[in-house]
């Protein structure tokens, strides 16, 4: 184990508003009358985790329970309300794909918009169009505006442009759940190969197939906490022991073929 | 996949092998310098995102620098034909008395304005990549200033048209430009802080904008604005910047050393609260956007 730590989670708690207070006035009389502070909700609470360099460490969890945001603070773009995180390298965040791009703009300008967005130049997306357009697949699409592209299109431009970007850290957000079959797999190829040049990956998946084969370690994610922590297979398995007891709790009608 | 040299993201630091390390920790917020060499390291996107406001304008060329003018030009008629054919205010070459303070108003009004709409519109991008979110501000503040410098051509043809005068003064003019660039910019700082969480900042600055152009001299002359209510005249920050943009056009001359010193005061004031509402409010704009 390595004594410098590619990401470390330090007691990191996020909280979310539950109310907004939408109007200035509002907000004013609520200041007099002293209730201008509103609910909040935990998403996260006091989450501690080290990861070590070249790592690839899957996030697994139900929706809600916080994984999405335990990346976003990796990333940067959420600041967790007590605690802090501290990641080493540059960040190649690819969260909520496509978001960051202008459907205005053609897939090829896009590629130098996200490029920029990254903190990359025109000179270093230049040189990687071409791996980019052939990575996406997207053929002679990519000189067409994105507003003529299907989703999974999109998604798989946003994959190619953000994996094409050198980076010490990858986070990686339900990438495996877009594009097709051949994407996909291309998809898992292509997380191999970072994993093999040495890069540090944390990954967000409900594909637990994919987790297993690809992580090194694995982390159960529930209501905001870390339930367990180890080996894919045992993570995994507590997970899939959860999930036939969290349905039943919470959603009965809708798990017929769980086997339980 | 990293076989090409990571020179580009990490420049002067690349050869001691230096790690960027980046810390977000809860707290008090992002620190001065941390913004301003993040915005650095953003300068691609800084400039795109000014390429981008600039394209939409200018990319039918002719007609988009038209476009610009437009609003002004035509405001330019009907003022010019209320005020100095109706109300026969005594003002030399009205047309570019007027204009010489309206660009210049039109540019603060609509930065601040753009910097709002802004941050709606890339709202998105803030909760997927971290940026410097005070990098809107800034993109629409240079932008609009590209506008402004653009908007001093067709106002130099009106002054040729009309015979106006042309003094070597208007060298000062880059100077006067950044003192109302830097004022917007703190300005747009504090507003599109607080458009993010309050849907109502909008209308209501719409109104006190409207409000402080009719307090502004910048239609009529200040003569004829009573003594008694001078004072509220002169409250009115724009009334000083915009002064020192008019006085090298209009008057001929460079901006006196007691309209410049106001200014720049106000100027350094606005960036200066702008920043601190900016940096207290901006780790909430996740959870608001």
């Amino acid at each position: 184990m390595s004594a410098v730590k590619a990401i470390e989670f330090d007691g990191v708690t996020v909280r979310f508003p539950t109310t907004r207070i939408p109007f200035v006035k509002e907000w004013f009389v609520r200041k007099l009358r002293g209730t201008a502070a509103v609910d909040t909700f935990a998403a996260l609470s006091d989450v501690s985790l080290d990861i070590q360099p070249g790592e690839c460490l899957g996030l697994i969890g139900f929706n809600g329970a916080g994984k999405s945001t335990l990346l976003r603070v990796a990333a940067g773009v959420i600041t967790p309300s007590a605690g802090r995180a501290v990641v080493r390298g540059s960040v190649a965040p690819l969260i909520e794909l496509g978001t960051g791009f202008d459907h205005e703009l053609s897939g090829r300008e896009n590629i130098f918009f996200n490029g920029a967005l990254l903190g990359r130049s025109q000179r270093t997306m230049r040189a990687r169009t071409d791996e980019i357009v052939e990575f996406s697949g997207l053929g002679q699409f990519i000189d067409l505006p994105l507003r003529t592209y299907s989703t999974g299109m999109v998604a798989r431009l946003a994959f190619s442009i953000a994996t094409a970007v050198d980076a010490a850290v990858v986070l990686l957000d339900e990438i495996l759940a877009v594009g097709d079959a051949s994407f996909r797999e291309r998809c898992e190829e292509r997380i191999r190969r970072f994993h093999k040049s040495g890069c540090t990956i944390l990954l967000v998946s409900h594909d637990l197939a994919s987790i297993e084969k690809l992580c090194d370690r694995v982390v159960f994610l529930e209501e905001g906490r870390i339930v367990a922590l180890g080996d894919p297979p045992e993570v995994i398995r507590a997970y899939g022991e959860r999930s036939g007891f969290h349905e039943l709790r919470h959603n009965r009608s809708l798990s017929p073929g769980v086997p339980e | 996949m990293s076989t090409i040299p990571r020179a580009e993201q990490d420049p002067p630091a690349e050869a001691a092998a230096a790690i960027p390390e980046f810390c977000n920790a809860a707290g008090s917020g992002v620190s001065l310098l941390d913004e301003v060499r993040d915005l650095v390291a953003h300068e691609h996107l800084l400039r795109s995102l000014v390429m981008r406001d600039l394209t939409v304008r200018y990319k039918r060329s002719v007609l988009g620098v038209l476009w610009t003018m437009l609003n002004p030009l035509l405001m330019m008629l009907i003022f010019t034909l209320v005020f100095s054919v109706f109300f026969r205010f005594a003002i030399k070459h009205f047309e570019v008395y007027f204009l010489s303070e309206y660009l210049p108003w039109i540019f603060f009004s609509q930065t601040t304005a753009n910097s709002m709409a802004s941050m709606a519109w890339n709202g998105p991008l803030m909760k997927r990549v971290r940026i410097p979110k005070s990098i809107f501000a800034l993109a629409t503040t240079l932008s609009g200033i590209a506008n402004l410098a653009i908007s001093c051509i067709p106002l130099a043809i009106i002054m040729l048209i009309k015979g106006a005068p042309f003094s070597s003064a208007v060298v000062f003019l880059p100077v006067s430009f950044l003192i109302l660039g830097v004022f917007t910019l703190g300005v747009s700082l504090t507003l599109s802080s607080l458009s993010v969480y309050f849907a109502d900042i909008k209308e209501t600055y719409q109104a006190a904008v409207f409000g402080l152009m009719y307090l502004a001299p910048i239609i009529y002359p200040m003569s004829i604005v009573p003594e008694k209510y001078l004072w509220l005249v002169r409250l009115n920050p724009l009334v000083h910047l915009l002064q020192i943009v008019r006085d090298p056009i209009y008057n001929g001359r460079l901006p006196t050393p007691h309209d410049l010193v106001i200014s720049s005061i106000c100027a350094l004031a606005a960036l200066i609260s702008g920043w601190l509402v900016f940096r207290r409010l901006s780790a909430g704009f996740y959870a608001q956007l």
